[in-house]
């Protein structure tokens, strides 16, 4: 009997597979499906503080950009008892989902202020969460703000988080510092149950018609699996963080890919988006036959057997890797 | 004990007792009554119940008509029933409530009484329509203030079960229903006890049922028609004595005690002044004041007007008096004297005749008017009224408050007279309309008459333009209750919340001695002296006024708040007035923050919050100089230039002088110049479109969407550019027809309001700077000179020659003359593009029938008028009758100009031999059907004048007069939805029926707009609009489709921002049907609730999403042969939720009711593909047999 269960920020999971945050999340019926279908866990998808804000807002601004305007329409709405505005919605999701389903609840949390941050974090716990991500998605524009600061922003958001939280917390990070290994371990240093690696940032495109910058949404495919499946194998057995690998993860070899590499959980998105929740079920039994087929017995026997600590080569994760690329590079390839 | 206090105005007061003792109400919106109807939708979406515990039912009809005729219905079906109206809307109910009353059906209805329209529409209040409605065999109860009109409507309820005689409660509109005042609350108990279960019974007993059939509503015969009127007269007379039997009851558990008629003043008077409404509670402050100066005068309030009970009246006055002024509220042209007048002279000469009544000495009675359109009344204007009647021969009809110079009907007062309680705190706010001003002075009226012991008072003043417009609020607040229904004179406080107010308004005219002055001023302390006009810094300095600032728009936008001041003035106010303690006011202002905006979210709390807490640190006191410095003054409400009468009179009412206009300087029959509003220099758009003449494409989009007309591009010979201001700019034209001469696009940059719909919707970009496009909105004041001076240049070219121009073009229109520029509609207004596209193209020969709403008024109201000439003085000919009528009103106008047409030609075969055969032929076969043709046949009719100018015979001097209808005349019937779908719409479909040439623009908003938003049959299935509040279930009505079904009319829907070409094809297509026409044209409103920047692309979102698909429906075709139908946009290709939740309508349901919403948007998007596909059936289907399908392709969007 093969043993598919592993441990991810504490809890132990039936699989390594993990749903992770998408539109797919934010309904009841979908998470039933994807327990059905053999996930592990699910991450929400995220809750934006800046969304919350923003809606907020110009709900007001909307209601109010009319009123007492003229004196035959002092306002143009009727008033309603209540809205539901804020995050209620989403710790409405989170106790919902844990009343249907028996695998543990991920919230994700996308915040601006440290404020933010922390009340939200608060009430996904209050609400039922099993854990947070902390969803770190921030692009540094601000020629005054340095690397430090970056490093220093995320380390205090953590802290804080951690100060106020008992559930344990993930940070998801993007590959975007200049030493992540040190950065991990401050990470870790600072209280990080586990390391989601990678956000994967939307990258504007250009309308060359409109002239004008455009959002594109492009789904992730294998191919982004490697720059994890590096980073996870050179951080494996240096920190004691728990570690998933999100973006890149399609196929049952792909999550083989990502246990070998160290990771603890593979986390799916694209793939479900692409072939649908039941996709999961089809990762499930591939990766059972693959273990099959190259007698693997469980997936902790895989965890990490491919790291940089555990490979002949560990210098293929390195420049030399890269070298050794470009010199085997031919246009035919 | 204390009695509980509650805080709110008398539209609030009274709909909480009409909907807790009603099980039905019947309602229809029109100002100033909506609220009533608002309130009571919304307390049953909330589930609110009624004294029997159960929640009433409220529903909405298509006008007031139809809300009396349901009334009417549900009362003799047995269920209690209400309904609240006003003015016109009192009118459409008249017939109904002659057949209630005369069916003695027990039923209150409630009404803020408001003008009739006359001369002109007024929205204020004054008797007139309740005055109409005193012949109905209604009982009228009037109530003078927020306290009695909360307990008169609880009267009127209790009496008429009682009595069977139907009730008409009134206040006087907008004094009263909108007047926030602290009084004490009505409690359910009190209310539950003045209700009797048993006369609800016997009402019930009294209602049709199969159960026990019996019919009512018979016709009678000249046998018994008579006798069987009269046997209602025991009924009547037992009313008076039932009501003053609830008043005692109500006085038991109040302690406030009402009678029929009550007497104020001194026992021994001999002045008496009898009135009812807002303005007995004036004359009491006056008759109060001057009892204790000695003065022996008297005050008779008149509560039940109807029945009218003589004895009662009798009996309430003085016998000492001697003379006797009764106030009118209103103006019956003719009469022997106005209604109350003439009740009160008719029941004193039955008194003393019968001995009922004994005076000293037989009272000398004069009538006279006040406060018609809620003219100020004020203690001057009492004293003055007294002062009249102390004379040995007083005037009879005699007005007050006014200068009557014609007639010299006015009697004369002094206006410093003031009987303003000097513990009273007065403060005058002056807002930006929308900028928060008025909303926050209630929430502070709130708290301070819900957490002090202090009295308070609010009224708030608008002007009548929907952008820019200035509100003025008045608040009183102090230890004894206000009775003060008047304007403050006398402020001890004043705030000016937009700097900008101080160059166009004396803001501190009303500011006392000592008072103290905040100014929300973007100069320092230090600065600001230097930027004040002299006006204002004489007013600081002569009133040793205290001087505040802040800068209120940094510390809004640092809080986060972007420019909304409110909270940061309003902190401000509690801070420096010191009504309470100032850590007190903050903590109350947090909490009312709360309360107001919680939940709209954390954020909107917090931002306020940082906003009340970042304020008091930028707040500074400002040291008055000594001497006035300022080296400029007030700005003149209009140029030098401008025309006599608007230099005159316009310039006066702009100026807010228009109260010190005499009669005779006044048009006599409603009659008013057009082409003002370019006078008005209104300088609102703090930012303006600037022109890059290198990137602009001339396409002309961006003067076809704008809303106020003052983005406008000429062509012309480069001849005239010989004397062009240094910055005037001007480029090659980039039509190849006309190379040799320049093009210019130039905006009207005090006109402009700033919208930046044109830079929206501009298409070309800067390809070395994508931002910048071929306009770009740019800070006006810095460039507001040099652009002035290049608009006056512009304005003198030359317009471009009509008949040059291929008019199907949206880049060709853009070189037509608007005439219709700069209204007050709101900033991006998605109405006002048609409205000018229609001007531009047929203004020079249209007559304009206008519904009354939002176009109305930014059409037609005081003090200036957007509908323009051209360069040969023509231009539209405007007219509002009523919002029910218009299509009737337009049809009129058709059929009147058709008539005069065929005389004109009768005329001209009569006088062939004058003017030869040739020139009669020519005239009679003229074809007009191009801009060529139709100026052809303006030099033929000019040809005409001149051949018969002198030929001395009556049919001569005939055809002088209608020569001009021999020029093709286009009539346009236009207005809102509210009128087209709704009120007006049996008239609309007859006159789609009529065959007649007529031209049909509604402008579609698909909510009634001018009143705030109420659902119309427009509204679209899932959204939220007022009496729709948990979103409107039904399909909006597809008019379109319904009017296709003649197969006589031409029809089309347009959006304009989805495919200009395809609306101008339209509206000329429509313009040149000989038959009815009906344009439907989507328009964006500020009452979606989102940015209206976005409103042309939204309505290119609502057209890809299939919500609004543009078709074109012409019989001209089927008679060619031709598919009449054509389908001009593509299959839907966006989802609906992609397009409506853009919009808070929508959006706002998938807060308050998520559930709901997801079903609404279900079915709306079900609609959305049956309405494509029953439309691609219809194009196939009109398919000529035999024929291909049309290949004619849809007008593609320039």
């Amino acid at each position: 009997m093969i043993d598919l269960s592993t441990s991810y920020l504490g809890m132990t999971l039936k699989n390594p597979l993990v749903v992770s945050p998408s539109p797919l999340c934010a309904k009841v019926d979908n998470i039933k499906h994807m327990e059905d279908a053999g996930a592990a866990a699910v991450v929400l998808h995220s809750l934006f503080e800046e969304q919350l804000t923003f809606e907020s807002q110009s709900l007001n601004e909307n209601i109010m950009q009319g009123e007492n305007l003229s004196p035959e329409a002092l306002t143009y709405f009727p008033e309603m008892s209540d809205y539901r505005m804020g995050p209620d919605g989403y710790l409405e999701l989170i106790r919902k989902a844990k009343e249907a389903v028996n695998i543990p609840i991920i919230g994700s949390l996308n915040g601006v202020s440290t404020g933010g941050w922390i009340k939200y974090a608060k009430r996904m716990q209050e609400a039922g969460a099993d854990a947070i991500e902390l969803n770190v998605y921030y692009i540094p524009t601000d020629f005054d703000v340095t690397a430090g600061h970056v490093r220093e922003m995320h380390e205090k958001l953590l802290r804080d988080i951690k100060a106020n939280v008992s559930i344990p917390v993930a940070m998801k990070i993007s590959p975007f510092f200049s030493s992540l290994p040190w950065f991990a371990k401050q990470l870790e240093n600072a209280g990080a149950d586990a390391l989601v690696m990678f956000n994967r940032f939307y990258q504007p495109d250009f309308d060359l018609d409109d002239l004008e910058v455009v959002p594109n949404l492009t789904l992730s495919t294998s191919s982004s699996l490697r720059l994890r499946l590096r980073w996870v194998a050179i951080l494996y057995g240096r920190v004691k963080m728990d570690m998933a690998i999100s973006g890149g993860v399609h196929t049952s070899e792909d999550v083989v890919k990502c246990m070998m590499a160290g990771a603890n959980v593979a986390m799916t998105t694209s793939a479900l988006l692409k072939f649908g929740i039941s996709h999961l079920e089809t990762l499930q039994k591939g990766l059972v036959e693959w273990m099959e087929e190259h007698e693997y017995e469980s997936i902790e026997m895989m965890q990490g057997s491919m790291s940089q600590k555990s490979v002949a080569q560990p210098a293929a994760f390195e420049r030399a890797n890269y070298m050794r690329v470009l010199t085997t590079y031919s246009p035919g390839m | 004990m204390s009695k509980p206090m509650i805080t709110l105005d008398a539209n609030e007061a009274v709909a909480r007792v009409a909907y807790l003792t009603n099980e039905v109400a019947a309602i229809y919106p029109i100002t100033p009554s909506s609220a009533m109807g608002e309130w009571a939708d919304q307390w049953a979406s909330e589930g609110k119940k009624n004294i029997w515990g159960t929640i009433p039912l409220v529903v909405e009809m298509q006008s007031e008509g139809g809300a009396a005729g349901a009334v009417h219905g549900s009362l003799q079906s047995g269920a209690l029933t209400t309904t609240f109206t006003a003015s016109q809307g009192l009118m459409l109910m008249l017939p109904n409530m002659y057949k209630i009353a005369g069916e003695l059906t027990p039923c209150a209805i409630h009404v803020s009484a408001r003008a009739l329209a006359a001369q002109a529409l007024s929205i204020f209040g004054d008797h007139a329509d309740v005055m109409a409605a005193r012949t109905t065999g209604f009982a009228m109860l009037a109530s003078n203030s927020v306290q009695e009109a909360g307990d008169f409507a609880l009267i009127a309820q209790a009496a008429t079960l009682e009595s069977r005689v139907p009730f008409l409660h009134f206040f006087d509109g907008f004094r009263t229903s909108h007047e926030v005042a602290k009084i004490e609350e009505l409690s359910e108990e009190t209310i539950r006890a003045l209700i009797d279960d048993e006369l609800v019974a016997a009402h019930r007993n009294r209602a049709l049922s199969p159960d026990r059939p019996m019919i009512r509503g018979t016709a009678q015969n000249p046998d018994v028609y008579f006798q069987a009127r009269e046997t209602v007269n025991t009924f009547y007379a037992a009313c008076p004595a039932i009501v003053q039997k609830h008043m005692d009851k109500l006085a038991k558990l109040t302690g406030r005690h009402y009678h029929l008629f009550d007497y104020e003043g001194a026992p021994d008077a001999e002045r008496v002044i009898v009135i009812m409404g807002s303005g007995a509670e004036t004359v009491e402050e006056v008759v109060n004041y001057l009892v204790k100066k000695g003065e022996k005068v008297g005050l008779l309030k008149v509560r039940l007007y109807r029945p009218f009970s003589q004895a009662d009246f009798a009996a309430a006055l003085p016998k000492t008096v001697k003379t006797i002024g009764v106030l009118d509220r209103c103006k019956e042209a003719g009469c022997n004297g106005e209604p109350l007048y003439l009740d009160v002279v008719a029941s004193l000469n039955n008194s003393i005749a019968t001995g009922v009544a004994k005076f000293n000495v037989n009272p000398r009675i004069v009538g006279g008017r006040y406060g018609l359109s809620s003219k100020e009344f004020t203690p001057a204007m009492v004293k003055g009224v007294f002062d009249e009647l102390s004379k040995s021969n007083p005037k009879n009809s005699f007005t007050i408050g006014i200068i009557d110079d014609v007639s010299n009907t006015s009697v004369e007062f002094d206006p410093s007279f003031s009987t303003e309680d000097p513990d009273t705190v007065r403060a005058v706010f002056f807002g930006l309309g929308a900028d928060g001003t008025v909303g926050a002075n209630k929430n502070s009226i709130k708290i301070i008459g819900e957490d002090t012991d202090n009295f308070a008072q609010g009224y708030f003043v608008y002007d009548s333009r929907k952008s820019g417009s200035m509100t003025t609020s008045h608040l009183r607040f102090g230890p004894r209750p206000i009775h003060s229904p008047y304007l403050i004179s006398e402020a001890n406080f004043v705030a000016c919340h937009q700097f900008s107010f101080m160059e166009r308004t004396d803001v501190l005219k009303t500011a006392q001695h000592t008072a103290v002055f905040l100014l929300n001023s973007p100069y320092a302390p230090e600065e600001v002296w230097d930027h004040l006009p002299r006006t204002a810094q004489k007013h600081l300095i002569e009133k040793k006024l205290k001087f505040y600032v802040i800068d209120a728009v940094s510390v809004a936008k640092q809080a986060g708040m972007g420019g909304r001041i409110n909270t940061v003035m309003q902190t401000c106010f509690f801070a420096i007035s010191g009504i309470l303690p100032r850590d007190e006011a903050i903590e109350r202002i947090k909490y009312s923050i709360k309360k107001t905006y919680g939940k709209r979210g954390e954020s909107v709390v917090e931002k306020n919050w940082a906003a009340v807490d970042m304020t008091l640190d930028k707040l500074y006191e400002v040291t008055v100089p000594a001497q006035v410095t300022s080296d400029f003054d007030l700005r003149p409400p209009v140029p030098e230039d401008a025309p006599e009468f608007v230099r005159e009179i316009t310039a006066k009412i702009i100026a807010g002088e228009g109260d010190l206009l005499p009669t005779s300087v006044l048009p006599v029959d409603g009659t008013y110049p057009t082409a003002t509003t370019k006078w008005e220099k209104r300088n609102i758009g703090l930012e303006i479109p600037a022109w890059d003449p290198e990137i602009c494409l001339q396409c002309g989009k961006c003067v076809l969407v704008c809303p106020h007309g003052v983005i406008r591009a000429k062509l012309y010979d480069p001849k005239h550019l010989e004397n062009a201001p240094a910055t005037f700019k001007s480029t090659e034209p980039k039509w190849r027809e006309h190379k040799n001469l320049r093009y210019t696009l130039q905006v009207a940059p005090e006109d402009c309001t700033g919208c930046s719909l044109c830079v929206q919707v501009c298409p070309a970009k800067n390809k070395r700077e994508v931002r910048l496009k071929a306009i770009n909105m740019t800070p006006q004041a810095p460039i507001r000179e040099q652009e002035r001076e290049n608009w006056n240049f512009f304005e003198q070219l030359p317009d471009f020659d009509r008949n040059q121009l291929s008019l199907n073009t949206v880049k060709d229109v853009q070189l037509l003359r608007p005439l219709f520029e700069f209204s007050g509609c709101c900033a991006g207004c998605g109405e006002t593009p048609y409205i000018k596209l229609v001007s531009q193209l047929f203004g020079d020969r249209a007559y304009v029938a206008n519904a009354t709403g939002c176009s109305s008024i930014y059409g037609g109201n005081l003090p200036t008028t957007p509908w323009a000439v051209n360069r040969d003085g023509r231009g539209p000919a405007w007219s509002n009758s009523l919002f029910e009528d218009n299509a009737e009103f337009g049809l009129g106008m058709r059929v009147s100009v058709d008539k005069q047409r065929e005389y004109a030609l009768e005329l001209m075969g009569r006088l062939s031999g004058a003017l030869g055969e040739e020139l009669v032929e020519a005239l009679r076969e003229a074809d007009q059907s191009s801009e060529e043709g139709i100026q052809a046949q303006r030099a033929r009719v000019a040809l005409l004048r001149d051949k018969i100018k002198n030929v001395d015979s009556r049919d001569a001097r005939d055809l002088m007069n209608l020569a001009d209808m021999l020029v093709k005349k286009s009539v346009w019937i236009m207005g809102g939805d509210g009128w087209a779908y709704d009120i007006g719409y049996g008239g609309l479909d007859h006159v789609l029926a009529s065959g007649r040439n007529v031209n049909i623009l509604v402008l579609d908003t698909e909510v009634y707009s001018n009143t705030g938003g109420q659902c119309s049959k427009s509204t679209p299935r899932a959204a939220v609009a007022k009496f729709a509040a948990a979103g409107k279930t039904q399909a909006k009505k597809d008019m379109a489709l319904m009017a296709i079904t003649y197969g006589s009319a031409y029809v089309a829907k347009v959006a304009m921002g989805a495919n200009d070409a395809q609306a101008i094809r339209a509206f000329r297509e429509a313009e040149a049907f000989n038959g009815p026409s009906l344009l439907i044209a989507y328009s964006h409103c500020i009452a979606h609730g989102y940015n209206l920047t976005m409103g042309m692309e939204q309505q290119k979102a609502a057209v890809q999403s299939g919500h609004w698909p543009l078709f074109r429906f012409n019989p001209d075709l089927r008679r060619q042969g031709k598919n009449p139908f054509q389908l001009d946009s593509k299959e839907p290709t966006l989802s609906l939720d992609k397009y409506i939740y853009n919009e808070t309508r929508y959006k706002m349901l998938t807060m308050s009711a998520p559930e709901a919403a997801k079903h609404l948007l279900e079915e709306a998007q079900q609609d959305v593909v049956l309405r494509w596909k029953l439309y691609q059936q219809m194009a196939a289907m009109y398919e000529p047999e035999g024929e291909k399908p049309s290949d004619e392709p849809a007008p593609a969007a320039e």
